[in-house]
């Protein structure tokens, strides 16, 4: 046994910088979701299994679109899928964070909740990065998707981005529901919101109302923008404003939610 | 526990040095739950203190207080002179919490390496392993351990960061007896080094071997403050039985050493520290038979402290004696009383006029121990002491 610790001095001690975010804390939240056997088949595998299904017709192989095939378009659109997945579920960890009484661990703790939110943040971008990768993997082994290798790299940079967006959604819905379920919840709310900003199917084969309607759902304008790289022609300023809308929204929506979280008790 | 006296004598010299704890008039409400009603309490640099209290005494509102997780509804909460969020901020305080608080997807080492890397200088997890005693099993989930290997656990957590402060919400619970034993002989070699230690428990014998002072709750009020031996001493009162027709009730409790009278019918309760006086008195001035002396067990008279109507004195009038404002302020030089029990009802009548009346009479009653009725201490003396009293009060302790 190693002699007992002498008492500080107070004055000595310092806050850590950064609020305490750190890289190291990302690698462990990193290792603790890989862990998660559910989150995994739900973010990488069930997205290249989409892609594989949807994205390899050789009709769409040889049918262009902007600057590249029908295949890449529906490989970008997985790919936003699995990345918006990824981070959303990023987020909803606070919801079992909280019932676990971690939050409550970690408030006794100089971590700034700020921080926290930064750690969130990026464990989810680290997972949505895995997601993309897997997609873009799939794409290039199958030979099928076709575009200028720059666009590879912008649409993946911009969906993996823009995915950031659904990090702040899952914070908002981790805050509101203290639940174990609230995975399902952000499950079936991604599926709609899939088929509303056109990635599953496109918005032009859906009925006028309806198609109205999906241009106001979280994930139309950030589809529209990732594919507008390989699509090219007119851009609508409304994807921005989509965003931007959404952008707010999700984000007071988790803010407001964790103000009152820290506030509690 | 001369210890106590010594380290405070390091620690607490010079105005520099604030208090470790200071809980001033402090109040917590949950909605119509009055969970901690008007507690004062300083604990200074070095003191192991145990919280002792029945279920929903409000230990626990104390803690998360003290550790900033829970906003007082009223008075002041500071921890080494500062906010607690802010000694929170610089690892001056850690906490083994009385459940949750744990990652079950994260291995035991994971679990200490992920809190070592929150704060800016901590002991090494290897360390803080083995002094928890759970090195063997550091690359074990959490959601695998078990309770007691999880208590285990958060104990090394609250290690890590060397606090000032260390507060333990029944940290041995779900602890096996080696389990306990190894834990209590780390918390000695801390309180030693002179690390601050607050713990809540319910078990008796814990608070009896390792704490220099034992603060009793009841109801969010604290009943009783004093060393483990003088709260035995407090308890270990005895209840006096006899049948009596036409019991005076007037006349046994101004008996010296008399706590409680109850009378039931024909028989009568007298619950004591001097039975011998109460006794003589039954014998020798009334018409008493089948008397029947019986001793309280620790437990039972531990019970009996906290069990006690709100407004009623607990004192164990020997030697102790019902505290109120006014005993807190009493100089320096004056000779510690052996135990503060006390009801701040008693004190704040201003707030709880009810049990104004019943309060007055017992010290009445009981003049020669106190010799002073709250009103008139109240009506000269500041209820919210300022720091000399409160000195005064940390003093008697000596
Ligand atoms: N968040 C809360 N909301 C409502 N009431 C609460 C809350 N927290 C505590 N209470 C109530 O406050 C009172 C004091 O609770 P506390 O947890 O402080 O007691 P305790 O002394 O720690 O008890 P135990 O020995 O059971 O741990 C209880 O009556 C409890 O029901
Ligand atoms: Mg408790």
């Amino acid at each position: 046994m190693s002699t007992p610790p002498a008492v500080h001095d107070p004055a000595r001690r310092a806050s850590p910088p950064l609020g305490g975010f750190k890289v190291a804390l990302v690698r462990l939240e990193v290792r603790r979701l890989l862990r998660n056997r559910r989150t995994i088949v739900f973010t990488i595998v069930v997205p290249v299994l989409f892609f594989l299904l949807f994205g390899l017709n050789s009709a769409y192989a040889s049918r262009a679109v902007g600057r590249g095939n029908v295949s890449a378009f529906i490989m970008i659109s997985m790919a936003l899928y699995g990345a918006v997945l990824a981070t959303s579920s990023g987020g909803a960890m606070v919801s079992v964070e909280r019932l676990a009484g971690w939050s409550r661990q970690l408030r006794i703790t100089p971590l700034q909740p700020a921080a926290y939110i930064a750690i969130k943040m990026a464990t989810s971008l680290v997972l949505g990065l895995a997601a993309v990768l897997a997609v873009y993997t799939a794409g290039i082994l199958t030979h099928k998707p076709s575009m200028p290798a720059e666009l590879w790299v912008a649409t993946g940079a911009a969906l993996w981005i823009g995915s950031l967006l659904f990090a702040a959604f899952g914070l908002f819905v981790g805050y509101l529901l203290p639940s174990e379920n609230v995975m399902q919840v952000i499950g079936f709310a991604l599926m709609l919101f899939s088929f509303g900003g056109g990635l599953f199917i496109p918005l032009s084969q859906f009925s006028h109302p309806l198609r109205v309607l999906a241009t106001y759902t979280p994930l139309y304008g950030l589809n529209e923008l990732v594919h507008y790289p390989l699509v090219q022609g007119a851009f609508d300023w409304t994807w921005t404003a989509n965003l931007v809308a959404w952008l707010v929204i999700f984000t007071a929506g988790a803010t407001w939610r964790f103000r009152k979280d820290t506030a509690r008790i | 526990m001369t210890g106590v006296a010594d380290r405070r004598g390091g620690a607490g010299r010079g105005a520099a040095s604030p208090p470790a704890v200071d809980l001033m008039d402090v109040t917590k409400h949950f909605g119509a739950v009055e969970a901690v009603r008007g507690v004062n309490l300083r604990i200074e640099p070095g003191e192991v203190v145990a919280f002792l209290g029945p279920n929903g005494a409000g230990k626990t509102t104390t803690i998360d207080m003290v550790l900033g997780l829970t906003e007082p509804s009223a008075g002041d909460v500071e921890v080494y002179g500062s906010e607690p969020r802010d000694a929170v901020r610089k690892g001056l305080v850690s906490a083994v919490m009385q459940s949750g608080g744990l990652l079950k997807d994260l291995t035991v080492a994971e679990t200490v390496a992920y809190t070592a890397h929150l704060f800016t200088d901590t002991r090494p997890p290897a360390e803080v392993l083995e002094r928890a005693g759970i090195t063997s099993i550091a690359g074990r989930l959490v959601g695998k351990c078990s309770g007691g290997e999880q208590q285990r656990l958060r104990f090394a957590m609250a290690l890590l960061p060397d606090p000032d402060l260390l507060l333990l919400d029944e940290p041995t619970q779900g602890m096996d007896v080696e389990g306990r034993r190894s834990f209590w002989a780390a918390i000695r070699r801390d309180a030693q080094a002179g690390r601050t230690i607050v713990f809540a428990t319910h078990y008796l014998e814990e608070a009896d071997a390792y704490a220099d002072r034992v603060v009793l709750m009841r109801k969010g009020e604290i009943v009783a403050d004093g060393t483990a031996s003088e709260v035995k001493a407090l308890a270990s009162g005895r209840t006096v039985r006899a049948s009596l027709p036409d019991a005076c009730e007037e006349a046994l409790r101004a008996i010296s050493g008399v706590d409680r009278v109850e009378i039931r019918g024909e028989s009568i309760l007298v619950h004591c520290t001097d039975s011998d006086a109460v006794a003589r008195y039954l014998l020798t001035q009334t018409r008493a038979r089948d008397l029947e002396i019986t001793a309280l067990g620790l437990e039972e008279a531990f019970l009996a402290l906290t069990s006690a109507e709100p407004g009623q004195p607990l004192a164990g009038a020997g030697t102790g004696r019902a505290t109120d404002h006014q005993t807190r302020s009493r100089s320096r030089t004056e000779p510690r009383s052996d135990i503060e029990p006390y009801s701040d009802h008693q004190a704040r009548s201003d707030i709880e006029p009810r049990s104004d009346h019943q309060a007055r009479s017992d010290h009445q009653a009981r003049s020669h121990i106190e010799p002073r009725s709250d009103h008139q201490a109240r009506s000269d003396i500041e209820p919210r002491s300022g720091d000399g009293s409160r000195a005064g009060r940390r003093d008697l302790r000596r």
